[in-house]
Order: structure tokens, then C-alpha cells, then sequence
């Protein structure tokens, strides 16, 4: 760490240690208009909750900006405001900025506040990727940015955005009788790409909120260990992937079990898989994707050669990745006889010892 | 590149520093809070000066440098938001990428204050002046004012500070300065000192506005249909507040500092008992001053207005100023293709100023200097002959002329 860099102290949050210990005070509550089983709305309280009241929350626009925000019916407890849809990382630092200088200045108490930045994925990963990149690089400014991902523009009709899966029906990617696949893209790896490109950032992890404590939890480290921070969420959506509300928690967990959606965090440089993708990745079998696509009527249009395509992907994700869900990049031969050398020397130290 | 930074003085001192380095110590004298860099020409020469007061512990502020003239201005945005002084800036097509930005900050109220220094938007390339960038601001709530010397410009910061963050307003303000003209030119500067300016310019308080966990507000919740007209008018009347506010602002800035008396709105020079008269903004005036003297020693009867506050726009004072002419020329460094007359932006503003008037002077538009052009004194004579013409005859030929344009 450079001598001269000042970084102010951030709040202690300390793990929660289960649901019946979580406190009961929410953040984000009525008055909100999204939809029935929106896993987003539940991602801003979870994340409200896990934050507590002394904190500042940027949303960019979006459909939880939309649907939470309406003049005279506001959710938010905490103090809240819009940024443009490619600015989270702008409003988050300014903000943090602007409140270290007035701390300085004596101009108001001298405390640790949470900034948290939202956006979502066509505000995150596509119009202000430049914006949270350029973020993640001032280590001198405490906040997070949370990009919650319903893989569409999700207030605005559900178009694609570069995190809409391979293939899924969106009113940009509508299945045709000239074309059943319009929308060819894969999706981007945002936690790995921001966490490989910024070592400066010292917390990133990817979340779910039907494993709420833990993502929870994982809030609450990024915004202890202070500097910028990055947690990307899946967050099913009802209206967008197009199934009944009651299954959100559902698809959210088949996300992770059929490996779709790996559970990881990267602290100090040092990954971590954890929830049910820790065990993945030691060999548990993955649910095929086939349960998780064709319970939402975006991939109806699929035919079986479709959904073994997806299976292969994912598949290579997992066997061949350096990193699976995280850095697209094998190993060649000579690291991986490097590697396997090295593991060699280690394992006939141990056995002189 | 040199710029120049000497030692901030104890007293008011003289100092030999561009139109950009006079901004910079009006920041630091304003103690800014939080400030973003971009690079782009000609406005990046005040952000070199900028970063090395901070380098040299002359200003203490956060300087961010940004990753683009749009997270620029959305930081200092926030910033703002939260209780802090800010700055930033840019030049043509950088002041357009931040433009969703900047369309905003008006709307949600934030005293924020910026920098243009004017430059020909690409394409094609040219750092040239041209005040088609600023202009885009004009209708979107900011107030905007042109200066015309590195003095001016160091006290207009000041002045605009004071304007923008008083509650009655709660608007932006830019400031306009010729690329390289002025930004650039090395001149005599008096930089007053910190006990004058603390006098004139009180902290940026927020109040209720703050955002902060002890004021749980909602800024810029989403409004559909049912307020975005309240809201327009708001800022309608803050900026129709806004006249009052400056005039205060001017008056107590002459009283301090001895400097900037007279019409805060425009400068006049012999347009009194003018016959015709030339009307401008920004740096032409050097020029337009020489002509309209030796068109004097001719014994014509030239005069010269120049504009320092586009918004809010003078009215009464453009009326009062220019009614008196048989023939007014207005002389734009900007465009605004297809417009009335095929005119430009201030012929058009200025034409509108002068409709109620029971008698109106002939208006003329001149396109002149763009894209850093100069605006000679033979472009002065030239435009200057026309008017003459116009007020002998009490015909107007044509509408308009583009002045200094080959072939």
C-alpha cells in the first residue's frame, strides 16, 4: 500500500450467524412496485439489511429503480439516489469522495458510512463497465458496487443486454420462423474479469439471494474489508425468464446446482468457491441444465440439440476452465507439466519430512 | 507543457498566469472539495494547474482523475449531492460526452461548477474556439456566462460559487471561455487573498438537501407523468431568482475586491450615442474594441456590447443597451443550422430580446471566427461598413453574412 494513501476506517459488520439472529429493522420495506417473486426486490433488502442504517445507497437506472423509487412512495429508509444508468461506479465514487472531504474539513462527523452503488446488468456490464472498472481502480474510497443480474433489460420490456443467456427469448431475441436463435452471445464473466483486471479490489464474489444469509454475509465482508469492492448477484425473474413466481427461490438454486451459476469470492486475491459450487467443484455430480432451462418459457423455443449446446458449455466451463465461472483461459501443456512438477516436488518434500 | 504555479500569495498579489491558471486559483481560494480531471484541449490546462496546487499542498481537495468526461461529471454530481464543493470541466466534444450528466444536475438542483473552454466540435478535428458546445447547456437549466480576460475569469469563478450555491438557486453554472484565446494567453492577473474571498463566499451548506445517513432522503426518485412539470418550474424560477441573485453577488464582489463594477450583465464600449453597434461574446472583444476606435477616428459612430451572462439572459439590459441603434450586428462563434434567417445562436436570442420593443433596431448575423478563426480587425470593418450601410438606407440586403470565410 502506497505511504501516502489515506483510506478511512470502515464499519465492523460482523458475520451473521444464522436466520434467527438476523435483526429484525429493515431498510428496504413497502411501497414498492415490483413484481410478484421479484428476486431483485429481494436482493435490496437483503442487501439493505446487511448494510444497517448508516449507509448511502446509489441506484443507477433500471427496473429497481423504476419500480422502487416512485415519487411519494419510496421504499428506501436509507438515504437513496438515482444515478444514470452507466454511472455506479461515478456515483459510488463521488459520493465516497465527496464525504471523505467533508470528513476531513471537520465539515461533518467523522464516522464510517456504507456506500453501496447498484445496477444493473445492462447499466453494469454493458453502458458502465468503463465506469465500474475505472472504480474498482481508486483504492483510496470505501463503497460497493452490486450489479444485480436478471440477464435483461428488465424495466424497459425485457431486451437483451451481454448478460442475457445464449439462445433466451427476449423482445430484441424474438425465436423466429426464419430463425429460432437470434441471440448467438455468451455471457460475460463479470466478477472474474473485474477481479482478474483490478488488483486494487480486494473483495469480488458472485451471490444468490436464495442462499440469503450467505449473500448476506458476503455484503457485509466487502463492506468491512474496506477499498472498492464488487458482488454480482442472479436475481431469476419472473416477467423476463417467464415462469411462475412461486419457483424463483427454485431457479435460483437451480442455478447454482446444475453449475449455471458458481458461488465464489475472491478475497485478497484468493478464490474461494462456497455453498453448494464448493462441492461442485470437488466432484459433486451437477443437476444437467436441462431442469433449469425448460422451467422458463425464454428457452421454449429450445430443441433438445439446443440444450445439449448449453450442457456442452457449461460442461467446458467446469472441466477445462482455469478458473470455471470465472477465467475462460486452460492451461497449456507446459503449465500444466509445470504445475504437475511442482505438485511432484512438494508431495517428496512432505513424504522426506 | 509549463504551467505556471507559483507560490500561493499572502496578500493580493500579481501574477503572470493563463485564463485557466486565474480559474485554478479561484479554486483554490474557494477550497474546493472534490475536483475530476479528463484530459481534452484546450480546458485540461486548468486541471494541470489544479493538480499541482494538490501536488504541492496549495489546495486540499479529493482530485480524481476520471476514466471519461462522463464519469467526471457524474462524480462531481454526487459529490455535490453529499454536501461537497466541486468542479470539473470540459471542451467540445468531452463537454458532449458528459452531456447526459450534465443535462441532469440542474434538474436535481446541485450547485455544481464547470469549466467550458470552448472548442470546435469533431468532426472534423480542431481544437479551434467555437461556442457550439456550451451553447448545448443553454436551454437544459444551467446558467452560463462568457468571460472575456483571465481577470474575469478568476473572478467569475468566484461570483459563480457565490450564485450557485445560494438557496434561492441551487443551479449549475458554466463558464464559458475562448479555447486558447483565453484558456491559453498569459496576462497580468490579480489574485486576491483567502481573507477576501472567505468574506465574499460563505461554505456550501446543503442544509436539508444533504444527502447523508442523519437526512434520509430520496434524491431524483422516479416521477412518471405526475411531476415533471411542477419540477420544470421550478427551476424556471430559480433561474428567473437568479438575476437578483447576481446583481447581490456583483455588488458585494465590488465592494470587497474593487473589481467588476458596472452592468453585471453586459459590457458596454461607445454604444451610448452609437448608431450601429457591434454584439458579441467572449474574447472577440479585444478586437471588436481597436475597430470600433478607429472606426471612431473615422467619425463613424460604432459601438460595441458585449454579453457576459447568456443565462439568465439579460433582457431589460440587451433592450436598454441596444434599442438606441438604428442597426445592431451580432457577431456569433457558433451556428445553428437552419435556424430563422439561417442565423446563428445569439442573433437569434438577441432578435427575440428586442422583439417587444416598440422601436427595433435592424439585427443583423454575422458568423465569424469559427473554429478558432481570428476575428480581424478587416472582419470589423467589414461588418462594421454593412451596419452603416444598414442604418443609412434603413434597408437590410440580407440577414445574414459569414465573415472571413474563403472563396
Amino acid at each position: 500500500m502506497a505511504t501516502e494513501l489515506t483510506v478511512l476506517p470502515t464499519q465492523n459488520l460482523e458475520a451473521f450467524k444464522g436466520v434467527k439472529k438476523l435483526p429484525v429493522e429493515e431498510y428496504f420495506t413497502s411501497g414498492h412496485r415490483t413484481c410478484q417473486g421479484c428476486e431483485s426486490a429481494l436482493v435490496m433488502k437483503l442487501m439493505a439489511k446487511a448494510a444497517g442504517p448508516r449507509t448511502v445507497i446509489l441506484g443507477s437506472t433500471g427496473c429497481m429503480y423504476v419500480a422502487n423509487t416512485t415519487y411519494y412512495s419510496t421504499s428506501w429508509v436509507v438515504p437513496w439516489m438515482h444515478t444514470q444508468l452507466g454511472s455506479s461506479g461515478s456515483a459510488a465514487v463521488g459520493t465516497a469522495a465527496g464525504l471523505k472531504a467533508l470528513m476531513r474539513k471537520n465539515r461533518i462527523k467523522q464516522e464510517p458510512i456504507n456506500v453501496i452503488a447498484f445496477c444493473g446488468d445492462g447499466g453494469g456490464a454493458d453502458m458502465g463497465l468503463s465506469s465500474i472498472s475505472a472504480a474498482l481502480t481508486y483504492p483510496e474510497y470505501n463503497f460497493l458496487i452490486l450489479m444485480y443480474d436478471n440477464e435483461s433489460y428488465a424495466n424497459t420490456d425485457i431486451q437483451l443486454s451481454s448478460m442475457t443467456p445464449y439462445g433466451a427469448n427476449t423482445t430484441f431475441s424474438p425465436p423466429g420462423k426464419a430463425r429460432r436463435i437470434l441471440h448467438k452471445r455468451w455471457k460475460k464473466n463479470m466478477a472474474g474479469m473485474l477481479a482478474a483486471g483490478h488488483p486494487e479490489c480486494r473483495y469480488v464474489a458472485t451471490v444468490d439471494a436464495s442462499y440469503a444469509l450467505e449473500m448476506m454475509n458476503r455484503i457485509r465482508k466487502a463492506l468491512t474489508i474496506g477499498g472498492p469492492t464488487f458482488i454480482h448477484s442472479l436475481d431469476p425473474c419472473p416477467k423476463g425468464w417467464d415462469y411462475d413466481p412461486i419457483q424463483s427461490h427454485d431457479l435460483g438454486e437451480l442455478a447454482v446446482e446444475t453449475g449455471v451459476w458458481p458461488l465464489f469470492e475472491i478475497e485478497d486475491g484468493v478464490l474461494k468457491f462456497y455453498g453448494k459450487s464448493k462441492s461442485i467443484a470437488q466432484g459433486r455430480k451437477r443437476k444437467p441444465v436441462r431442469e433449469y432451462l425448460l422451467r422458463q418459457g425464454r428457452f421454449a423455443h429450445f430443441t433438445d440439440e439446443d440444450i445439449d449446446y448449453f450442457q456442452k458449455k457449461i460442461d467446458l466451463m467446469w472441466d477445462r476452465w482455469l478458473i470455471p465461472g470465472a477465467v475462460c483461459i486452460e492451461m497449456g501443456d507446459d503449465i500444466r507439466k509445470q504445475l504437475t512438477r511442482a505438485e511432484q516436488e512438494v508431495a517428496a518434500a512432505e513424504a522426506k519430512q | 507543457m509549463s504551467v505556471s504555479t507559483k507560490a500561493a500569495p499572502a496578500a493580493d498579489q500579481e501574477m503572470l498566469i493563463s485564463g485557466c491558471a486565474a480559474i485554478a486559483q479561484a479554486l483554490r481560494l474557494s477550497d474546493i472539495d472534490v475536483v475530476t480531471a479528463y484530459p481534452i484541449r484546450p480546458y485540461d490546462t486548468v486541471m494541470q494547474a489544479v493538480a499541482k496546487l494538490i501536488s504541492n499542498g496549495e489546495m486540499d481537495a479529493e482530485y480524481i482523475v476520471a476514466a471519461s468526461e462522463h464519469d467526471q461529471f457524474e462524480i462531481v454530481k454526487h459529490a455535490s449531492a453529499v454536501g461537497a464543493r466541486v468542479f470539473c470541466g470540459s471542451s467540445g466534444v468531452g463537454w458532449m460526452y458528459a452531456m447526459e450528466a450534465i443535462a441532469v444536475t440542474p434538474a436535481l438542483r446541485l450547485p455544481m461548477v464547470a469549466l467550458v473552454g470552448n472548442r470546435a466540435l469533431d468532426d472534423p478535428g480542431a481544437f479551434g474556439c467555437e461556442h457550439n458546445d456550451a451553447l448545448c447547456v443553454r436551454d437544459l437549466g444551467w446558467m452560463l456566462t462568457w468571460v472575456d480576460t483571465a481577470q474575469e475569469a478568476l473572478d467569475t469563478a468566484l461570483i459563480a460559487y457565490r450564485v450557485a450555491e445560494d438557496r434561492r438557486i441551487f443551479l449549475p453554472c458554466a463558464i464559458g471561455a475562448d479555447g486558447a484565446f483565453l484558456t491559453h494567453s498569459e496576462v497580468l492577473v490579480k489574485v486576491p487573498n483567502k481573507e477576501k474571498v472567505d468574506q465574499f463566499l460563505p461554505k456550501y451548506d446543503r442544509g436539508d438537501k444533504m444527502l447523508h445517513p442523519d437526512n434520509p432522503i430520496t434524491i431524483a426518485p422516479q416521477v412518471n407523468e405526475d411531476w415533471v412539470m411542477e419540477i420544470r418550474k421550478q427551476n424556471d424560477e430559480a433561474m428567473r431568482r437568479a438575476r437578483g441573485v447576481i446583481q447581490e453577488a456583483y455588488r458585494d464582489f465590488h465592494k470587497i475586491f474593487g473589481r467588476q463594477g458596472g452592468n453585471p450583465f453586459v459590457e458596454s464600449y461607445m454604444a451610448e450615442d452609437a448608431d450601429v453597434i457591434l454584439f458579441g461574446q467572449g474574447t472577440l472583444s479585444l478586437p471588436v474594441k481597436v475597430g470600433v476606435r478607429k472606426l471612431r477616428e473615422q467619425g463613424h459612430k460604432v459601438g460595441f456590447v458585449r454579453l457576459r451572462w447568456l443565462r439568465p439572459f439579460p433582457t431589460p439590459e440587451v433592450q436598454e443597451t441596444l434599442s438606441r441603434a438604428k442597426a445592431v450586428g451580432v457577431i456569433d462563434r457558433d451556428y445553428s443550422f437552419g435556424s430563422p434567417n439561417h442565423g446563428a445562436v445569439l442573433y437569434n436570442e438577441v432578435r427575440s430580446a428586442l422583439y417587444d420593443l416598440p422601436k427595433r433596431p435592424h439585427v443583423i448575423s454575422f458568423v465569424c471566427g469559427l473554429g478558432g478563426r481570428e476575428v480581424t480587425l478587416d472582419s470589423v470593418t467589414e461588418m462594421s461598413e454593412i451596419l452603416l450601410k444598414v442604418a443609412k438606407t434603413g434597408k437590410v440586403e440580407q440577414p445574414n453574412y459569414w465573415i472571413g470565410v474563403r472563396g
